[in-house]
């Protein structure tokens, strides 16, 4: 089958900044002292578990961003016609997951539709009932005897298999890891003990479970229900990683540039210099952010409807909303980075080694980007990684109050907001949201997590007793 | 003092300029007026009348900064940058969309706003600082960490889990309180009770956590080991040394949204169907009333800028060694 590679916006942001990421991790691997505090982040245990499950999450986005168009089976006069549907590598990983669709609401592993209908049974009669389901426990010959059964069968090989899985991977990447080192035997002893690396292993031994019982259930049922369309929600959950990553991260690496040079030139250049730059951000910053936002998307709303023409299929329109929302995030966020740096750089331009770089003479430009922008980098890997947690659940907010995402983008916002009526249903339906808060809930907490622990290996103000423990 | 003031509010005239010029770069320039004409008429089949009666109606048929036809003052004031913007220093906003005057809309949603940030706010702080003084007493033990675990998770929660969340369990499951709604008088409390609840319980995690850093940052001085050597009680230390002087970072922090109150929290009063300025401006939002969007920005940057100024002069209340020059 062929098929045509499909780059949209936000996936060329992704792809850079993974580029800065694996540049910059060798860029620190030569340089011990830029080392250390990397070293103390991988001693902390909550650091590395928390790290291993926002991978996770990572992978799953990163499997999102591979994007392509299909090529369709009838090639009319030799030439070969791509659908216009953009999928992605993490559809095709999912398989069946999102075309099995089922009429309206289903229940999380129900094997019956949420709605009655009129059946007709093979005596001609019609019937008002609960229909069964076209996909989920459709494999079940009578759902009454077997149902509760075959879940529990399902779910305890899911979660064997997964044990071994994880058990294996563990015993492999230790192996690995002591092949490489030749420290066996200190490596062994380490897993005995309550390290980081041990905790990570626990970690991923339950993660490989946890992986296993949703690949066995999802296979035969909607693990987590079916929306009002039908579309299985643990789909749509994991659709939307994808979406707050993005938001997580292209935000802060747009708004980088501006925060980082202004507020480095406006502490080191102090004067007229300052004076504008802090004129522009005091302006910025008061303007109440969620309305700045809003009247910025509404006026981007409006040039999108003009240039229709920019756009060859709805995805990419999407995409570039995507990218404008991730934009204006970025121009109302970056004042507060901004002001930090600022007072960074008044305090460093008044250390010895600044003022002897001054006196030799070395250009203004020279002594911003090898004297200064250095030392305030641990100031910008903090910002970034706090800020994370705060813009995922900035999005969910901004897609209610309707200046979020493009509605047919899959997030965590669009589904809290096309299910949130759904509460007032009798009988409730409570899994979308549960699905959309719970994935939420544990990206935010992963990050949160890691931010702490980030800032406590960072922070230089921390004063620490030797070493980490 | 009162030289002092002068000056802050004459520095705050700037500033809102560039707010002013920046929401006119936005609202005006970046999309022509014919362009919000047809994306409100909407995209097909709009004709050139309907876009120039559109523009008629709004006042947006004029030219944007200068207009070369009028004669004397008129080149410059018969324009949408000073009938639009400009008009609003003296906070005359215009008219919404459908015809109301905004400025007596801010005035009268103003009080529902109030009714609900209010309470919030003042049972927020107080608890948050309770809970953060707590955490400062019991420092290092297992409590502690418990506290700050807590306080990690609940920030870690979306806001609206929060509110559809309180709203199912006490107004669903409970039959406490009306789901939504307002009513004025004595009758409101039983609708404002949910919203002050959800809106002090949301903002638990982060708060707390802030100012438990602000305490433990205090405990860790000079005069704080002074203090207990003289033979005070950790309690005392707390209540008389710690938090008199811990009150300046939170200060910073707390009198520069007291302004905001007036604006009204989006999401609680949209949720809760309250009248006031937050549920004003999520309506103009979702049907494009760029008049209101406008008003409400600049609205809220003074207020903002009202904050700092009101921060600045707390700051001498609160520690005689600041002086305002």
């Amino acid at each position: 089958m062929s098929f045509k590679l499909v780059m949209l916006w936000t996936d060329m942001m992704i792809f850079l900044l993974l580029a800065v990421a694996l540049a910059g991790a060798w860029w620190i691997k030569q340089r011990p002292h830029l080392l250390l505090p990397w070293q103390r982040l991988f001693k902390s245990r909550v650091g590395m578990v928390s790290m291993l499950v926002l991978s996770l999450f990572v992978a799953i986005g990163l499997l999102d961003t591979l994007h392509y168009r299909a090529a369709l089976p009838d090639s009319s006069n030799g030439k070969t016609v791509y659908a216009a549907e953009v999928l992605s590598v993490f559809d095709v990983l999912v398989g069946d997951l999102r075309n099995h669709t089922e009429k309206t609401y289903s229940a999380p592993l129900a094997v019956y539709l949420y709605a009655k209908e009129s059946i007709e049974t093979p005596d001609g009669k019609v019937l008002r009932d609960y229909p069964r389901l076209k996909y989920g426990g459709a494999h079940l010959l009578d759902p009454q005897r077997d149902h509760t059964g075959d879940v529990l069968k399902r779910s305890l090989y899911g979660v064997f298999a997964g044990w071994l899985g994880g058990v294996l991977l563990a015993l492999l990447l230790v192996t690995f890891a002591a092949a490489r080192s030749r420290t066996t035997a200190r490596l062994w002893v380490e897993t005995r003990q309550n390290t980081p690396l041990n905790a990570m292993l626990a970690t991923l031994v339950l993660l490989a479970m946890l992986a296993g019982l949703v690949v066995n259930l999802a296979g035969a049922y909607h693990l987590l229900g079916t929306d009002k369309v039908g579309q299985d929600v643990l789909y749509l959950s994991l659709k939307s990683i994808r979406t707050g990553l993005v938001i997580g991260t292209v935000t802060t690496l747009v708004m980088l540039p501006f925060a980082l040079f202004l507020g480095i030139a406006a502490g080191y250049f102090r004067g007229r210099v300052d004076d504008v730059i802090q004129y522009i951000y005091t302006v910025l910053s008061s303007i109440p952010s969620v309305l700045l936002i809003a009247a910025a998307v509404l006026m981007m709303q409006v040039t999108i409807e003009k240039h229709a023409e920019w756009f060859s299929s709805s995805a990419e329109r999407a995409d570039l909303r995507l990218l404008f929302l991730c934009l204006i995030l970025g121009v109302t966020s970056w004042t507060g980075l901004c002001r930090l740096l600022r007072g960074e750089a008044l305090k460093l331009r008044e250390l010895e080694y600044i003022q002897a770089a001054q006196a030799f003479s070395v250009s203004s430009l020279r002594i911003l980007s090898r004297h200064i922008l250095p030392n305030v980098m641990h100031i910008v890997l903090i910002a970034v990684v706090m800020d994370f947690s705060a813009l995922v659940l900035a999005e969910a907010v901004l897609s209610y109050v309707g200046v979020g995402v493009d509605p047919s983008t899959n997030s965590f916002g669009t589904l809290i907001n096309n299910a949130r009526l759904e509460m007032g249903r009798e009988p409730m339906v409570w899994w979308t949201l549960a699905a959309a808060f719970s994935f939420m809930l544990v990206l935010v907490l992963a990050a949160n997590l890691f931010a702490d622990a980030v800032r406590d290996a960072f922070d230089p103000r921390l004063k620490r007793t030797g070493d980490a423990k | 003092m009162i030289a002092y003031l002068i000056r802050r509010i004459l520095y705050a005239i700037p500033i809102l300029i560039g707010v002013n010029l920046l929401t006119f770069a936005l609202f005006f320039v970046v999309n022509t007026p014919d362009d919000m004409a047809r994306m409100q008429l909407g995209m097909k089949r709009v004709t050139p009348e309907a876009i120039d009666k559109w523009k008629q109606q709004r006042g947006y048929d004029k030219p944007l900064m200068l207009n070369a036809q009028a004669a004397g003052t008129d080149k410059l004031t018969d324009t949408i940058f000073f009938q639009k913007s400009a008009s609003m220093f003296v906070f005359d906003f215009g008219y919404s969309d459908d015809g109301r005057s905004i400025s007596r809309e801010i005035l009268t949603r103003m009080i529902p706003s109030l009714v609900i940030a209010l309470p919030t706010f003042v049972v927020g702080l107080l608890l948050y600082i309770s809970f953060a003084l707590l955490m400062t007493l019991f420092r290092g033990t297992v409590l502690d960490m418990a506290g700050v675990t807590l306080c990690v998770i609940l920030m870690s929660i979306s806001s609206l889990f929060y509110i559809i969340g309180g709203q199912f369990m006490v107004s669903k499951l409970w039959h406490w309180v009306p789901i939504s709604g307002y009513a004025g008088g004595a009758d409101s409390l039983r609708f404002i009770l949910l919203p002050v609840l959800i809106g002090v319980v949301a903002g638990i995690g982060s708060s707390s956590r802030w100012y438990r850093t602000i305490f433990l940052e205090e405990v860790g001085r000079d005069y704080v080991r002074t203090a207990r050597a003289k033979g005070l009680s950790e309690l005392r230390v707390l209540f008389k040394h710690v938090l008199k002087n811990a009150m300046i970072p939170i200060l910073t922090g707390v009198v520069a949204v007291i302004p905001l109150l007036f604006m009204g929290s989006l999401l609680t009063e949209s949720f809760f169907g309250i009248p006031g300025l937050g549920s004003y401006t999520i309506d103009a939002i979702q049907a494009q009333d760029f008049g209101v969007v406008r008003a409400m920005v600049f609205l809220g940057s003074a207020l903002y800028i009202l904050g700092l100024i009101l921060t600045d002069i707390s700051y001498t209340m609160v520690d005689p060694r600041v002086r305002l020059q």
